[in-house]
């Protein structure tokens, strides 16, 4: 039988993969994205263990927002990138710094 | 009672609109026309201001206060502009307006081809304006106003010659001068609303006997303490000082010759020099209770009148001798307010006002026809070429002196037996400096006299050809002047000592009331006209006639002698008492120094330096160390809100709890 904390832990590591990759990668933005749509599992799988052990269906229905989010940032995210690759020819996140101080 | 409200509106407003008329649109008019406009609307003002005084005279009008528009409201100080109609105001108005008019005829023949005719003629406009606002005032605040505003007018037209070095150097010394007096007339005023609560003539006045009798002291230094009524009267006068140009700050008015000729008639006798003497006058409420400050005026009044009247004697510019003139009889006028003669001085300042209009505007007809040649000692024998001039002058000269019969007379010989009859602390010593100046004042102004109308001819030859009598717009107005020069004392006096003129507007105490005693032994002018002629202050005045002709007529040689056995008073005299040499060496340069000293301690370095650059510097700073948190990579962004959730997290599990 599964407990919940054994879900927990798992979005836990799924989060802290998740969250490693933004700040360890520098190299590719795509991996940047898929980084964050691992956060973003890692809250929905929090979401839909919730809703099982407290019997709310909720969760779950939010779970379907989160994912339609996801999908359309996604794809935002995709189209910003090839826009970005034609005008600077790199996706390279360590070049992309001109908004700074 | 409304038209009497409209009438003074009418009067005081309409050099107003004159003035704005010449000053905004006078580019696009013609000369002519402007000064048509000007002189019409003066004239109309004087004549209206005659018609107020006749119906006041004749009692159809009554004392009349009105609120023409409040301007604010804190607290519980209400802040007016409103009008305050009593004898003594309509009897201003009417001194004021005419010898304004009187100018305003004269400078189209005196500024005629001037560059800058309009401008004049907008600036005189406007000096009357400021003058007829100041006396018709009924609270403190537009006094004050009308105060600054005179003195404006005067900074104008003194340098109005703006391209002379000399005359911006006078207009900027007319104006600091008076920038002291204003300083002192602030903090009377200023004590009064502390002490009264209001700024309203009338409500002031009110409560000055309630706060006499509480006796409020304020302690100076240790022990010694002054009456809070002496105070507020001591600081009001030092504002009189600076304006009418009594001991020590009298020395912008010598300079102010500087303006055109009309200016200084203007000047010294209509308005800016008789503000102060109004001003203590109006204030005669609240002087009555300060014998303290009664006693300084005396001495002040008296000390100019004898020393300024000693100064007109070595100098040898035409309009300079006339000015050290006013400035001693300004000194009488203070004098004969220090002695609770309020009504004396005012009738002085109006007999004064005409012959001394009447000298100036004489003396500005002597130096055109001289081709702008001022010096006494270049002059003689133009009674041959200016026959009217001549006749006016003389008017003039012995209605100054206090001839019998003439109008200073009367009111010189008033004021120097009211300080005679006084019992104030110091009225003796007074009484004999504005006796001996009797004598002063008679032989300067017969010096003057005989030096530029008698003698020989000492003008160059090219001069002497052109020499002929002004025209008519200058000698009219001398004309107009020289009749109430010699009548108007002879009808006053008995509405002064007989009528009691001033009743409701003047407030004397009963023990101070020298004008009531001497009007017990008054038995009409003529009376007093025959016991004049022989009495002791006119034989001073025919003595000082007789040795001015002695010395400059007939022995010339004897007074060479006499300069040079007196060398050292000469010296002195000559120096003006060193007042000018004292506050231009040693005054200045300390006010200089303490001057830059907070400039550049104070301004500079604390207020700009730290607190307003140094703002400006702080926040430039730490924004440029700031800027450089944002790196614009996204991993440090991200590494950042992470510790920054991670340290919530701790708190929140851990402190918080």
């Amino acid at each position: 039988m599964l407990v919940l904390s054994n879900y927990l832990i798992f979005s836990t590591f799924l989060f802290s993969i998740g969250l490693t990759g933004v700040f360890i990668n520098r190299k590719n933005i795509i991996i940047l994205l898929m980084c964050i749509e691992l956060i973003l599992l890692a809250v929905n799988t929090n979401f839909i263990v919730f809703s099982h052990f407290i019997n709310d269906l909720t969760g779950q229905i939010f779970v379907f927002f989160v994912l339609t989010v996801a999908a359309v940032e996604a794809a935002i995210g995709l189209a910003i990138l090839i826009a970005l690759f034609r005008q600077k020819n790199t996706i390279k996140i360590e070049d992309i710094n001109t908004l700074k101080g | 009672m409304n038209n009497l409200y409209v009438l003074s509106i009418l009067i005081i407003f309409l050099p107003l609109i004159s003035s704005l008329i010449s000053g905004f649109f006078g580019k696009y008019l013609k000369n002519v026309l402007i000064h048509t406009i000007s002189v019409s609307f003066m004239g109309f003002s004087t004549i209206l201001s005659v018609i107020i005084f006749y119906k006041f005279l004749i009692g159809d009008f009554d004392n009349t206060e009105f609120t023409m528009y409040v301007w604010g409201n804190v607290g519980n100080l209400t802040l007016e502009i409103g009008l305050l109609l009593d004898k003594l105001t309509v009897l201003m108005m009417v001194i004021v307006t005419f010898v304004s008019f009187m100018v305003h005829i004269y400078t189209i023949g005196y500024m005629h081809g001037d560059e800058g005719y309009i401008r004049f003629f907008s600036y005189i406009s406007f000096f009357t304006f400021s003058m007829l606002i100041l006396v018709a005032s009924n609270n403190f605040l537009q006094l004050f106003f009308g105060w600054e505003a005179v003195g404006l007018a005067s900074y104008l037209l003194i340098g109005f010659w703006y391209k002379r070095e000399s005359a911006i150097f006078a207009n900027l010394k007319a104006f600091l001068v008076n920038r002291v007096g204003d300083l002192g007339f602030l903090i009377g005023i200023s004590a009064i609303l502390f002490y009264f609560g209001t700024l309203n003539y009338i409500e002031v006045f009110d409560q000055v006997s309630g706060l006499f009798s509480e006796d409020l002291s304020i302690y100076i230094f240790f022990d010694l303490s002054v009456s809070s009524i002496s105070l507020i009267c001591v600081c009001l006068f030092i504002g009189a000082m600076g304006k009418s140009a009594q001991i020590p700050l009298h020395v912008w008015l010598p300079d102010s010759m500087e303006g055109p000729t009309p200016i200084s008639a203007l000047i010294h006798a209509a308005t800016m020099v008789t503000a102060g003497i109004f001003m203590t006058t109006r204030m005669s409420f609240l002087f009555e209770y300060s014998e303290f400050s009664l006693t300084f005026i005396v001495l002040v009044g008296s000390i100019t009148c004898f020393s300024m009247g000693l100064l007109g004697i070595v100098q040898t510019d035409i309009k300079r001798i006339i000015a050290y003139s006013t400035l001693s009889q300004l000194g009488l006028m203070v004098t004969a307010l220090g002695v609770s003669a309020y009504s004396a001085a005012i009738f002085h300042l109006m007999t004064h006002a005409f012959f001394k209009a009447l000298l100036f505007l004489g003396a500005g007809s002597v130096i055109i026809a001289m081709h702008h040649e001022q010096n006494i000692l270049n002059m003689g024998n133009i009674k041959k070429y200016m026959p009217i001039t001549y006749y006016t002058m003389l008017i003039g000269s012995l209605a100054l002196i206090g001839f019998p019969g003439f109008s200073g007379f009367f009111s010189k010989d008033l004021i120097i037996e009211a300080v005679k009859h006084s019992n104030l602390f110091g009225s003796k010593f007074a009484y004999y400096f504005v006796f001996f100046s009797v004598f002063v004042t008679s032989f300067y102004t017969f010096r003057l006299f005989f030096l530029v109308f008698h003698t020989h001819e000492r003008m160059s030859n090219d001069v002497k050809h052109h020499l002929e009598e002004s025209s008519y717009v200058i000698y009219i107005p001398l004309i107009l002047l020289a009749i109430p020069s010699i009548f108007s004392g002879w009808i006053f006096i008995n509405y002064i000592l007989i009528n009691n003129y001033f009743k409701d507007a003047i407030f004397v105490l009963k023990d101070h009331d020298v004008i009531f005693n001497i009007s017990q032994h008054f038995h009409g002018s003529s009376k007093m006209f025959l016991h004049g002629l022989f009495s002791a202050p006119c034989i001073l005045a025919y003595l000082g006639i007789f040795f001015a002709w002695f010395f400059y007529c007939k022995k010339v040689e004897y007074l060479l002698y006499l300069k040079k056995k007196f060398s050292i008073i000469y010296y002195i005299l000559i120096n003006k008492y060193g007042f000018d040499i004292f506050i231009q060496n040693i005054i200045v340069p300390i006010v200089l120094r303490i001057g830059l000293f907070f400039l550049n301690v104070f301004d500079k370095f604390i207020i700009d330096g730290f607190f307003v650059n140094g703002a400006a510097k702080f926040i430039k700073w730490s924004a440029e160390k700031l800027r450089l948190l944002q790196t614009g990579y996204l991993y440090h962004y991200v590494f950042v809100m992470v510790t920054g959730i991670l340290l919530l997290l701790v708190w929140f599990t851990f402190v918080f709890k």
